[in-house]
């Protein structure tokens, strides 16, 4: 296979005058996590406001000893910015037809699995029962394929969501500002796209083939959709990839600098970590730990105290249920990441990855109420 | 000696403390109304705006009065957008408007909370303006119709008090509209500073959401505010700087 330049941009790629790339990837670089000590982690977390070298202290191994320290902070911080509250959603994945070749991935072009897209009828029958658990924020999903799951189809798949709910955030490939201002149009009004890895050496390795592999056009993409008129964007590093803590440190970077270009916008991150997919069950997380998670996102909450944080099902109950209301603020439930897994006849395409927490509304309710805080549908007007 | 009550907008509230409840907790609202007698609780109309089970208003206790804030409008625009949709599902005519359109430190758009104040006015909503003390500003609002201006005392949910003290100072006295100090009030004892300045109420959520005992805390704003006004309504004693007043007054050598 011939693999073409991964920094040059394809044919229809828009191209937005902006140096965010670049900054984040010249602090990522400068960013020597080896470099600091305790005495710049206490310093961090005696000051109000954290600066990014802050940001990197409480990032490094040199924080490791404060991790109490680190949560007390964060639980605080979040307690004053959301209040108890706890934001539920769910993940539809409505296609997982896939070109891009991208090595961990359950739904790359490459792997042998069962592929499915819900048509208008099925993404409306799939959304109502959805909407049947109580739930008013959807996330909508496809694979990356601009053939089987495009603009129109994804623009018209926000249009049905709309009708069942209150807020809708979209996490498909990334497009032009014009295609994400149809999609604003349409009733989107969050876009999430993660990043992978910000080593764009790394990146280069990991994603062979397809539009993805386009490592500019990923990371601008969330300026993109702000050109667009969405409302919040997030971010994320899939974890386990490269250097955790360098790919931690350009996601608060990336989202730190954009939310200074747009200070309206709102902020939020992901946390993922990399998990065995089907044909892949040897795929993990490496080095980074629940003990190094923690840290990365007591570190996010600290560093942007306003951000939003959603913790995947990627992670076992009993870790979702201790950090939210601690640095997490969103939780999704009842989910499934294959294509049809919320009706009765079941799913017809196989899922991304494996989920570890597959506990419905019901129980993540209980879960949030259990913990002391408050389960909350909806916190959004569509404008 | 005349009753003291608070007017806004042709209605009459005992009570000066007011709940900011924009994050909503319903054990907070519970320590508010019977602890801290509340009798306003502002709430955000983008959780009021919900199907099912987290639907807010049905915890809202009888005879307190709600005030729908704008909370998630970046401009003038949306703004009274949210207004008029709190008042399609029955919040009631009051609006606090809230304009920010900045993420991080949450500070109102003073420029775009006139105009969306205007407007609102107009179409008979009692305007209460969430705003950064600014006296020409605050001139502005008056102008606009609004019925009555919060400063923020610091940047909300910081509980860092009275940073711009001074500022507020300036608008209660030359506001002829009630000075309702909102946002940043960490201590009773600040809220109760406010009130002795002049402030006709005090607004606050995060100094009792994230205390101890948050019954306790909604307990120690009351007296405090009350304590506060109390002490606004007596006049302050003249506080003497340098001693004792001067035994030979410097006006004694007047003759005719």
């Amino acid at each position: 296979m011939e693999k073409t330049n991964h920094m040059e941009y394809m044919e229809g790629m828009e191209v937005i005058a902006s140096d965010i790339m670049e900054q984040v990837i010249t602090s990522m670089e400068e960013y020597d996590y080896m470099a600091y000590s305790e005495e710049d982690v206490i310093s961090a977390l005696k000051r109000d406001r954290l600066s990014p070298k802050d940001f990197g202290a409480l990032l490094s191994p040199a924080a490791a000893p404060f991790l109490e320290e680190m949560a007390k902070r964060a639980q605080l911080e979040t307690a004053r910015h959301f209040g108890n509250s706890v934001y539920l959603f769910t993940p539809i994945y409505i296609s997982n037809y896939c070109e891009n070749y991208c090595v961990y991935c359950g739904f790359n072009c490459r792997n042998q699995i069962r592929r499915a897209k819900l048509d208008l009828e099925g993404i409306e029958r799939e959304m109502a029962a959805i909407a049947e658990t109580g739930l008013e924020e959807i996330l909508i999903l496809t694979g990356e394929s601009r053939k089987m799951s495009d603009v129109t189809y994804i623009g018209e798949a926000c249009r049905i969501a709309r009708k069942y709910f209150k807020m809708v955030g979209i996490e498909v490939y990334p497009m032009n500002v014009d295609e994400y201002a149809y999609l604003r149009q349409c009733g989107a009004d969050f876009v999430t796209v993660f990043q992978e890895t910000y080593n764009s050496d790394k990146y280069e390795t990991l994603h062979l083939a397809g539009h993805k592999r386009v490592f500019p056009y990923r990371v601008n993409a969330q300026e993109r959709a702000l050109m667009g008129g969405m409302r919040g964007v997030a971010f994320a590093a899939l974890l386990g990839l490269a250097d955790f803590r360098k790919d931690a440190f350009a996601t608060g970077m990336h989202a730190y600098l954009i939310q200074k270009k747009y200070p309206y916008a709102e902020i939020s991150f992901s946390c993922p970590r990399l998990r065995p997919t089907i044909n892949n069950d040897k795929i993990n997380p490496k080095d980074v730990h629940e003990k190094e998670l923690l840290q990365i996102m007591c570190a996010y909450r600290i560093f942007m105290p306003y951000a939003g944080m959603t913790i995947s099902t990627r992670e076992r109950a009993g870790f979702r249920d201790n950090v939210i209301g601690l640095a997490a603020t969103k939780i999704s439930a009842g989910v499934s990441t294959g294509i049809g897994g919320h009706q009765q006849e079941g799913e017809q395409g196989d899922d991304q990855f494996e989920i570890a927490d597959n506990r419905n509304v019901e129980e993540v309710v209980a879960a949030i109420k259990k913990q002391g805080l408050q389960p909350v549908m909806n916190d959004y007007v569509f404008l | 000696m005349k009753e003291d009550k608070l007017v806004l907008g042709g209605q009459e509230f005992d009570s000066r403390f007011i709940l900011g409840s924009g994050k909503y907790n319903v054990e907070l609202i519970d320590a508010a109304v019977k602890y801290a007698g509340a009798q306003m609780i502002t709430l955000a109309l983008r959780r009021a705006n919900s199907n099912g089970e987290g639907n807010i208003l049905d915890y809202i206790p009888e005879g307190v009065t709600l005030l729908p804030n704008t909370s998630g409008a970046r401009n003038a625009e949306e703004a009274v957008r949210i207004a008029r949709l709190a008042r399609e599902i029955g919040c009631g005519d009051f609006v606090k408007v809230e304009v920010i359109r900045d993420s991080k430190y949450l500070l109102p758009d003073n420029y775009e909370t006139i105009k969306a104040t205007e407007i609102l006015a107009k179409e008979g909503f009692v305007v209460l303006p969430y705003m950064y003390p600014d006296l020409n500003v605050a001139r502005d609002l008056v102008n606009a119709g609004a019925a009555a201006v919060m400063p923020l005392a610091s940047p909300i949910g910081t509980n860092k008090g009275l940073t711009t003290k001074e500022f507020i100072g300036i608008l209660i006295e030359e506001i002829d509209l009630p000075v309702i100090v909102d946002a940043g009030i960490g201590r009773p004892s600040q809220a109760c500073e406010v009130m002795e300045m002049g402030a006709a109420a005090v607004m606050a959520n995060t100094a009792i959401a994230t205390a101890g005992d948050i019954v306790a805390m909604a307990g120690a704003f009351k007296s405090a505010i009350e304590a506060g006004r109390a002490a606004y309504l007596a006049g302050l004693g003249r506080v003497l700087s340098g001693g004792a007043s001067a035994s030979s007054p410097l006006t004694g050598f007047l003759q005719d």
